[in-house]
């Protein structure tokens, strides 16, 4: 049997049934990687005996019956922005070279409650600060659809893993659209949660306002069992939301029926890729012939997403980022006069471009004569994003949208014009700005053959709403997988 | 309404990001700036009167507890990444004259 194409929830109950153990599944997962993981250069760190002897006490609480999840003794790959205790965590950036956390990210620690084996840490764009992997320390991950593109950023480790199969599912982080576009770019399921379900207790920060942790898998299924694992109220979290209830597997529902889905006019303009409008057009009529009530509308001020979203993950990265500073953790330059020379050395070796023009923005807009006019027009125009789509909620379920303007683009392309690159998050950075649920799925491919994902939007707190729809427009396809994946045993 | 950056406010936002540019670093910063602050102005088009700025979706409240330890003591670990250390100290350049 081929293990790896299995998803996380099949896996998991092939392993309560005592079909397949832990310790083989862990092994297909590392074989996996062993065979892929030149070309695609997913992962930071393997943790190849970790996760063997992981195995054998996953293994041992399986069968004396006190493990038994969905997700136990199932392997998965963690974005290099969470901690993991005494686990290299380096955020993709020379900075952190060498950064062996004292503590979990709550996230995780509730995976490994849940039993899941963690096989290392996935690549991603410098502190999450890119749209296609290109800006890690660690060198670029490949999309494995095909080699001469990225898989999308930030989290394109993750996303390229769970596509390439070295991994049954994946953590990715998302502030601009890092889960759901990268997922849509690799042919994968990735969601990002309400902000405050899943805590952010020992997520590197980026753009706190911003940042959510959510599940990348092969199906929804997957995601909404990940989803339930991985989201509780944490204290150690002071963002983090008491929800009602946290049972998203209860969502999945092949029905649509009456479900009122809003597509917004306005993202379907002039820089949308022809095949991607198509794909996504095409993916409304299935869920319309599905019995869902389907029409366009005019969601206004979407030009202004990106503006207001740069200004403020910039202004909260400048000051989130002060904390690396040579002294606690992290890299220290070598040569140095004095504490300012010392920390501005290490800041500006440790610290890549793309970084490094992030944070100049951010001090710049919030500097003093610039603080009202950027950052404070900033979060005025953020409260007017969040009002239209207060106001679009009221007609709608779901709003249906691309998950990015193109499919991948070839390496090597993208980082030489950042505007150009930040205009391609225009249909991702709202949801962070409003804290809403979006999900990205699998919708078809374009000619040269590179997925194409459709992107649900839901009000904040109805996760269930799009996993219902997501699942429902899910279950009229069949799941693609590329060639380097099927090149497993 | 093209935006110019001199070099003065270059040389006090490196102060304030904790940054030491080169000449040319400097030149491709202002460039960088003044391109997306072209773009950011664009926000001025829209009426921000009267609305109030949004920091977080939800009302965010302190989270108050009482202050008693939870974790156990694992300043050895915390310690350990420290680039340079002298027992029970991290080691940082001379700050006082």
């Amino acid at each position: 049997m081929e293990i790896t194409r299995l998803t996380a929830v099949e896996l998991g109950k092939k392993i309560q049934a005592k079909e397949i153990s832990v310790r083989e599944a862990v092994e297909a997962s590392l074989d996996q990687i062993g065979r892929v993981e030149t070309d695609i250069n997913s992962y930071v760190t393997v943790d190849r005996e970790g996760a063997l002897k992981r195995a054998e006490q996953v293994q041992a609480q399986i069968d004396e019956g006190s493990l038994a999840g969905p997700l136990a003794g199932v392997p998965v790959a963690i974005k290099d922005n969470m901690c993991i205790k005494g686990m290299l965590t380096t955020c993709s950036s020379k900075m952190l070279y060498n950064f062996r956390p004292a503590f979990t990210a709550e996230a995780v620690v509730n995976l490994e409650k849940a039993g899941a084996v963690i096989l290392g840490k996935t690549n991603m764009d410098e502190f999450a600060m890119g749209s296609t992997t290109e800006t890690s320390y660690f060198g670029e991950t490949k999309n494995p659809w095909d080699l001469r593109h990225v898989p999308g950023g930030s989290s394109g480790g993750s996303c390229a893993a769970v596509a390439a199969e070295e991994c049954f599912f994946a953590l990715g982080s998302d502030t601009g659209g890092s889960i759901r576009q990268p997922s849509s770019f690799c042919g994968v399921v990735g969601m990002k949660p309400t902000y405050g379900t899943v805590s952010r207790y020992g997520l590197v920060a980026y753009g706190s306002s911003l940042d959510q942790i959510g599940p990348i898998a092969k199906d929804v299924t997957d995601c909404a069992a990940v989803l339930e694992t991985i989201a509780s109220h944490d204290r150690k979290d002071s963002t983090s939301v008491a929800r009602s209830s946290y049972r998203f597997t209860d969502a999945l529902k092949d029905d649509v029926k009456g479900m009122r889905i809003g597509i917004p006019k306005d993202y379907f303009g002039e820089g949308l890729d022809p095949e991607v409008r198509d794909c996504v057009l095409g993916a409304a009529k299935v869920l319309r012939e599905k019995g869902a009530d389907v029409e366009e509308f005019d969601l206004k001020l979407v030009q202004y997403a990106i503006p207001a979203y740069y200004v403020i993950a910039s202004a909260e990265a400048s000051s989130n980022l002060s904390r690396f500073d040579g002294v606690k953790y992290g890299y220290r330059t070598e040569h140095y006069e004095g504490l300012h020379n010392m920390y501005k050395k290490s800041r500006s070796e440790g610290f890549g471009a793309e970084v490094r023009r992030r944070i100049m923005l951010g001090s710049f807009v919030l500097s003093s004569g610039y603080y009202d006019a950027y950052y404070l027009k900033a979060l005025r125009t953020k409260a007017m994003i969040k009002q239209a789509f207060d106001q679009a909620f009221e007609r709608y379920d779901v709003i249906l949208a691309p998950a990015a303007p193109t499919t991948a683009p070839e390496l090597g392309k993208s980082l030489s014009d950042p505007l150009k690159m930040y205009l391609g998050d225009i249909y991702t950075v709202s949801v962070n700005l409003a804290g809403l649920p979006g999900i990205t799925v699998p919708a078809g491919k374009d000619a040269k053959g590179l997925p194409i994902g459709v992107q649900l939007i839901g009000d904040c707190f109805r996760e269930d709403q799009i996993i219902r729809a997501a699942y429902t427009f899910e279950r009229t396809r069949e799941y693609e997988r590329p060639q380097i994946a099927k090149e497993g045993k | 309404m093209a935006n110019q950056i001199s070099d003065e406010t270059i040389e006090y936002v490196g102060i304030l990001a904790k940054l030491e540019l080169s000449g040319e670093e400097k030149e491709s910063a202002r460039r960088d700036m003044e391109k997306m602050l072209d773009y950011i102005d664009t926000l001025n088009e829209l009426d921000t009167d009267g609305v109030e700025p949004m920091s977080h979706v939800f009302p965010v409240n302190n989270v108050f507890r009482e202050d008693v330890a939870s974790n156990a003591d694992n300043s050895e670990d915390t310690l350990a990444n420290a680039p340079l250390r002298k027992g029970q100290s991290f080691v940082v350049p001379k700050t006082i004259g």
